[in-house]
């Protein structure tokens, strides 16, 4: 039989009634969730808060903050240094730097390029532009410049426009863009596709074309050589001027002595006659009256 | 017996309620020992592999999930003496065995050895309205009891319906739905000294706890340590605890008798400590040590120490012989055996079928004590161990826990007791008329 341990009295303490209660409440799940999960939420929004609370720490952290933005933005990567205009003219290119007005080096964060290429495409000179940052610094413009179609005399000035009827420069003088063709009258810019598309079907007489001229904002005269004038419909003013330029061909009607073609009434053209022509005219059926008689 | 019925009703529903929970604690209130179990009940079915094996009294369905012991204090004959000591004491108990479960619980069934436990055989009959028995007509029987008068300080703690009989027809477990004309019922009651229950529901209040149902350990430690057979044939289960010896008689899977003797295991120790004059925790462990009932030629050469710590050489060097020891321990446990002979003569043990006897209890350790026994109670002893149930650590598998694990299955696999059916409604209606003839007594 094994022999018996020294005797130890075992301590069997009995706990206090609030750390009996403390414990079985320390066990109630809801509480344990609420202490782990809604405590440590409850003390970090309080402290926030708190810390809130005061105007002078809140503009120190803002200010904090925009310094941080700062140093990032000011790093060299992001700054650019100058700007390349590509495809496009000396003046236009100076237009864009001005009403740009960027100082360089700026930070690529103060850009606002939608801005930007909405000011550059205001510019009567440019159609399109593209604006992009390049590495390197380079703030790249790409511009497609308006192309002149047509001159366009209006009441104040001598102005260049492209197939739109969009102003694209004044000139000073007529004479200096020769190879485009001239219109001229109130309302003509508005209609310019319309004014190039019979000034295309008058090209069997291109050498004799002064101009086109809009008559009341409704409808063309093309003004000839020789004080010559096609007045045209408000309809179908290209098949009208086919109808004199096919006439023209068979009769050589232009090289008469014609003051004004009249097509304003389809079914009843006039022609009115120079003076020389009406007296011969006159002449002529003068004589056939005396022969007749 | 209506205040009960309230009472009891009450408990079944905070069982109920704690069921639903899953989370209950089982307190087995003894005179050496508080042991605390919690059980999860989670719903889980049966193992079809067990099926075979019956309803394993439901006992496949709970775990036990927290399990801890305590030295009790304030107990004496299983009876609470001072409330104060054993509040602490249960609270030491079910804070432990909450630890080890990591979960609060607030049920708690509980059960005592002590408080007097007296067995009553009851009779009722009624004549059914209609020829299929219902359930109502079970409550009617079960009210038509003629109860005994036990006393105006006893409490009823088990109302167990034992036995129906339809017509001639008797032995049957549940008549509901079976034709007869008369339904009679046997029922056993079993009542304990009010004061010792109240002290208990008091204590366990103190520690925030609900009361979930109460046990006579009695009746725990027979459901755990008797085996189907012996329940169904007919057995007394004789728990040996430390302040009070439980008997309990058990045929056809009823508790038919229960009974104590006030005498246990601390009574042995406390012989010990008189008659080798050494102090009580040191008699104990002498007791666990070298405890028995049986002398042989060996033990009078075996000599123990018992020593001492007065300074006194001669007095703290001082030894005993086993043979000694035995013969201090083996009267009172002869004792004690005679008085539960007697207690099982008085119950009329001996015209049962099967005399069966399954001593249990801490003091069932004692070695030898199975021939002892044999020698007073008869030839069928044999020694019980309560059942193995489900997440039970193996330090708290003895015999010493046979009636917190009888609680486990009561708790589990409740039987049906008188308070489980609706009380008729005549018997209030009767109830209020008698009140009010006395009312017009004491006014006029």
């Amino acid at each position: 039989m094994q022999p018996m341990k020294p005797f130890k009295a075992r301590r069997d303490p009995a706990p206090s009634k609030t750390s009996y209660r403390f414990q079985r409440l320390w066990l109630t799940p809801v509480f344990r969730s609420i202490l782990r999960t809604g405590v440590p939420a409850f003390t970090i929004l309080a402290a926030v808060v708190w810390y809130l609370s005061d105007d002078a720490r809140v503009d120190a952290l803002r200010e904090h903050a925009a310094d941080l933005r700062a140093s990032v933005e000011q790093r060299p990567e992001f700054m650019v240094n100058l700007m390349r205009i590509e495809n496009v003219s000396e003046e236009v290119a100076e237009d864009i730097r001005e009403i740009t007005a960027v100082d360089f080096p700026v930070s690529s964060f103060d850009l606002d390029l939608a801005l930007m290429r909405a000011n550059i495409e205001e510019l009567d000179a440019v159609a399109q532009a593209s604006l992009v940052v390049r590495a390197g610094g380079i703030l790249d413009v790409e511009v497609v410049e308006r192309v002149p179609a047509i001159v366009w005399r209006g009441r104040e000035a001598l102005e260049l426009l492209d197939v739109t009827g969009h102003r694209v420069t004044p000139i000073e003088a007529r004479g200096d863009r020769q190879d485009l063709q001239l219109i001229a009258g109130d309302g003509a810019d508005v209609v310019v596709p319309e004014a190039l598309e019979l000034l295309a079907a008058a090209q069997p007489i291109s050498n004799r074309i002064r101009g086109l001229l809009r008559v009341g904002e409704r409808r063309w005269d093309l003004v000839l050589d020789r004080n010559q004038r096609i007045m045209l419909p408000e309809a179908d003013a290209v098949t009208a001027l086919e109808r004199v330029l096919a006439l023209n061909t068979i009769n050589e009607l232009l090289s008469r002595d014609l003051v004004i073609v009249d097509l304003r009434d389809a079914r009843r053209p006039t022609l009115r006659l120079g003076v020389e022509a009406q007296e011969f005219l006159f002449q002529i059926s003068n004589d056939k009256a005396k022969d007749d008689a | 017996m209506t205040m009960l019925y309230q009472t009891q009703r009450a408990m079944r529903n905070q069982r109920l309620a704690a069921m639903q929970r899953g989370v209950v604690a089982i307190l087995d209130v003894g005179t050496s020992k508080i042991a605390c179990l919690i059980l999860r009940f989670d719903g889980v079915t049966p193992n079809s592999a067990t099926e075979g094996v019956g309803a394993m009294s439901g006992q496949s369905r709970f775990r036990v999930i927290g399990v801890a012991t305590t030295r009790s204090r304030g107990v004496k004959f299983g009876e609470i003496e001072t409330m104060e000591e054993t509040e602490r004491a249960i609270r030491t108990a079910v804070q432990a065995a909450q630890k080890m479960a990591s979960i609060r619980v607030d049920h708690v069934i509980a059960c005592f050895s002590g408080a007097r436990p007296r067995s009553y055989g009851l009779a009722g009959s009624v004549d059914l309205h209609e020829k299929a028995v219902s359930e109502h007509d079970i409550a009617r029987v079960l009210s038509a009891c003629d109860v005994p008068d036990y006393g105006r300080n006893r409490q009823v703690v088990h109302a167990l319906p034992v036995n129906f009989a339809l017509d001639h027809r008797s032995g049957l477990s549940d008549p509901r739905g079976q034709i007869g004309n008369r339904l009679s019922v046997d029922m056993h009651l079993l009542t304990v000294d009010q004061a010792a229950v109240e002290n208990l529901l008091h204590c366990i209040k103190r520690c925030d706890l609900e009361l979930a149902g109460i046990a006579s350990s009695a009746y725990a430690s027979g459901v755990s340590s008797l085996i189907e057979d012996e329940q169904e044939l007919g057995a007394a289960c004789i728990e040996l605890g430390g302040g009070a010896t439980s008997i309990s008689i058990f045929i056809r899977k009823h508790m038919i008798f229960a009974d104590s003797v006030r005498m246990g295991g601390a009574h042995i120790t406390s012989d010990i400590s008189q008659g080798l004059q050494v102090p009580m925790p040191m008699a104990e462990r002498i007791k666990t040590f070298y405890g028995g009932v049986e002398a042989t030629g060996m033990d009078d050469r075996e000599m123990i120490d018992i020593g001492g710590e007065t300074g006194d050489w001669e007095h703290d060097r001082r030894q005993v012989s086993r043979a000694e020891l035995i013969g201090v321990m083996r009267p009172r446990v002869e004792e004690i055996l005679e008085e539960v002979r007697a207690r099982l003569d008085a119950a009329g043990f001996d015209h049962l079928p099967s005399q069966r006897i399954v001593l249990t209890g801490g003091g069932s350790q004692i070695p030898g004590l199975d021939s002892l026994a044999a020698r007073i109670l008869g030839q069928q002893v044999r020694l019980g161990r309560p059942l193995r149930v489900q997440g039970l650590p193996q330090a708290a598998t003895g015999p010493a826990f046979s009636s917190a694990v009888g609680l486990c299955l009561i708790a589990a696999h409740p039987q049906d007791e008188c308070w489980d059916f609706e009380i008729p409604m005549d018997r209030y209606a009767g109830r209020s008329l008698r009140r009010a003839v006395k009312w017009f007594r004491e006014n006029w």
